[in-house]
This record gives C-alpha cells, structure tokens and sequence, in this order.
C-alpha cells in the first residue's frame, strides 16, 4: 500500500530495515529472533505433538502430515547418504521444515505484521527470517561445522589431514591443495546461505514493489508472484536440505 | 549486509531446534511408522496364508463331499437289495402260508365228509331198518340181525 507522504524510496527502505538493539556487531535483530523462534516453537509443537501420540495404528491427520514429511526427509537421505548417523535426518528434517517457515512468513501480505507492530509502537519489523542474512548464514556456518566434525571423527584427525594436503593434486602440490580445499569450504557455506538468502530477499523486494502500486491493480501483479512464491519456498527450503545432506555424506566418505 | 550476533543467536536457535528434533520427534515418528510396516506386512503375509488355507479347506471339503455321495449311493443301493430281498422273502413265505392253508383246509373238508358219511351211513342203516321193519310189518330181532346190518353197513 502507497502511503502519500511517504516516498517510495522511503517505504522501501523501511520494510528492509530490521528491528535492531545495539550497535556495530554485538547489534541483534530482535524480529529476526523472534520470527525465526516462533516458527521453530511452532514446528517443535506440532511435531513433537504428533510424536507424543505416534501410533502404528490408523494415523490422524496431524501424524499422516509429520510421516509424510518425515518420510519424504528420509528418502531423500537415504538416497544420497549410505552410513549410518542418527544426526543427519532429523537434521534434515529441521532444515527443511524451518526454512520452509520462514519462507512461508514471506506470503503474509508485506504490511499486515509491521502496521500491527506500530500500534505497539514498534516501527521496524522484517517478518520473514530468511531476508536477513544472518538467519541464512547462521544455519549455513552450522552446517559446515557440522561437515568439520564428522570428517575428523569419521576419517581421524590425520587421515583428515592428510586428505586436506594430498586431494587432488598429490602431495608435490600441497599449497595448492590447501588453497583448493578452502576455497571449497568457503564455497559451500557462502553457496548455501547466498541462495536462499537471494531468493527471498529478492521475493520480498518483488512484493513491496506490488504493495507500491495502487490498490485495485495489486492483485494481478501479487498473485501471480505469489502463487510463484509457493514453488520458490518449498524449493528453496528442498535445496538447502539437500545441500546440507550432500555436504554430510561427502564428509563421511574419502574423495 | 550486515552480519552481526543475530548470527550467533540464529545459531543457537538452530542447535536447539536440531537437539530437540533429533530427541523427541524423529525417534518415535519413524518407530511407528516402521512397526506399521512390520504390522502391514504381517498382515499381508497372513492374509496370504489364510487365502492358502481356504484353499486346502476346500479341497477337503469337495473331497468329503464326494466320499458322502458315494457312501449314500452306496447305502441306497444296499437298500434296493434288501428291499427286494424281502419282497421275494414275503413272497415266498405267503406262497408256502398258502399252500399250507389249503392243504390245512383240504384236510379239513376231507374229514367234514367223511364225518358227513359216517352219519350219513348211520341214519341210511336205521332208514333201512325202519323200512324193512315197515315192509316187514314184525318186530325183528335187531340182535339177532345186527350181523347182517353190519354186513350191510361195511358195504355202503
């Protein structure tokens, strides 16, 4: 919705700008927090609610939706993943539910939440937790150091060594190997987290632009996106769990 | 880009979530959808084998029933025989009844007429005698002439 008085500059820049305490690094984006933790409650609820009364008996509805996705995380694991680990699916199983949910925040309409939170007085809110980076990295940064964990435990601290010095070029080529190795790490987490990071940052610009135009003429912009919006989120949180298993199993076996 | 300790905080979020997924969700979703697998596949293999076992019940029922027709159609037969047997029985019995009867009755009539006769003979003598004595118009000694009475009662 345009508001007369405010430029669109103006708008826009305020719907991109967190709700933040503090300054310099120590600052938090308290929205991000608060979104990104609730739709985690919220997931945690419904899950372990349907977990509590899990029956092999004729399954309710909630506990059919939770099989489904849990059978659909675990397929996808076990299609990509061969040894045994009892972390990477329900890893995966969090991933892709959370991301999923924080997507999902992007199809609530761009200035329902943030005119609710001003009448509380509070003038900056960015509702949907995958537009800050820092939700996107942190769970990417999580990730690789999940991959770093399971390499030096699987393959041991020198056969880890060893591998990061001597692939692929041979020992004669060390530095090089080296140089190669972090450039591969930095790329998977910077890969991961830029993705859905872009994707619906990009989103949610889209959808603010829509909300700029006037109001009998939004909705042949807006649904279209949105309903586009529907594959984007669900793919989005698909690759990036996908990703995350991928990165996982290569951590489990030698190159 | 302003990266800052939200990082740290969507991090541990993260951690949590992951902890508490792994604990209390994962483990007893998967349980029971493996034990209703185990459970379907029971299921199957013993509808499999109830549909093996109604099968041979059949079998041995087709195979009684068969052994039951026989078995009547025996009796029925032995029945037929036995039932003539008797007919011919109570035939033969009645012929040998009858013949027996008329014998009996034959014997009978016999004797009715020879006892016919002996009275027959008795009152033809006294007849005689009356006659004679009439024509003869005398008293006639019948000790004296029983003799020849006799004599004449032999020969009639």
């Amino acid at each position: 919705m345009s508001e007369s008085g405010h430029s669109a500059t103006g708008y826009i820049v305020h719907h991109l700008t967190n709700l933040k305490i503090g300054e310099g690094f120590w600052a938090v984006h308290i929205d991000t927090l608060f979104f990104s933790a609730s739709l985690g409650a919220l997931f945690l609820w419904l899950f372990m609610k349907a977990a509590k009364s899990a029956t092999s008996d004729v399954p309710g509805p909630l506990q059919n939706f939770c099989e489904i996705m849990v059978d659909f995380v675990d397929t996808q694991v076990k299609d990509s993943f061969h040894g045994r680990n009892p972390v990477i699916a329900p890893l995966a199983l969090t991933i892709f539910v959370w991301v999923f949910l924080w997507n999902a925040m992007d199809l609530v309409p761009v200035d329902l939440l943030p005119s609710i939170a001003s009448l509380f007085g509070i003038h900056y809110l960015r509702t949907v937790p995958s537009t800050d980076l820092n939700s996107t990295f942190g769970m990417s940064i999580s990730v690789l150091l999940l991959v770093y964990y399971y390499s030096i435990k699987v393959k041991g601290p020198v056969h880890f060594t060893m591998e990061v010095l001597t692939h692929p070029f041979g020992k004669w080529l060390m530095p090089f190997n080296l140089l190669l190795r972090i450039v591969e790490d930095l790329a998977k987490p910077i890969s991961l987290g830029l993705r859905l990071f872009g994707n619906l940052y990009a989103g949610e610009l889209i959808f603010i632009l829509i909300a700029l135009l006037p109001w009998w003429i939004q909705f042949t912009l807006g649904w279209p996106w949105a309903v586009f919006h529907i594959l984007v989120i669900t793919l989005q949180a698909f690759i990036f769990m996908v990703l995350t298993i991928v990165y996982l199993s290569m951590a489990h076996e030698d190159h | 880009m302003n990266f800052n300790a939200t990082l740290i905080g969507q991090m541990i979020t993260f951690g949590l979530l992951v902890l508490f997924t792994m604990k209390y969700v994962w483990p007893p979703i998967i349980q029971a959808m493996q034990d209703r697998q185990k459970r379907i596949a029971d299921g199957l293999a013993s509808a499999e084998r109830g549909v093996h076992e109604q099968e041979l019940a059949q079998a041995k029922a087709a195979q009684m029933l068969k052994e039951a027709k026989q078995q009547a159609a025996d009796i029925v037969a032995q029945a037929n025989k036995r039932a003539n047997e008797i007919i011919e029985q109570s035939k033969l019995d009645a012929r040998t009844e009858g013949s027996r009867q008329l014998a009996a009755a034959q014997a009978e009539i016999e004797q009715e007429i020879n006892r016919a006769r002996e009275q027959l003979r008795g009152q033809v003598v006294n007849l005689a005698v009356a006659g004679a004595g009439k024509i003869l118009k005398r008293e006639v000694d019948e000790a004296a002439n029983a003799a020849m009475l006799d004599d004449l009662v032999a020969q009639l």
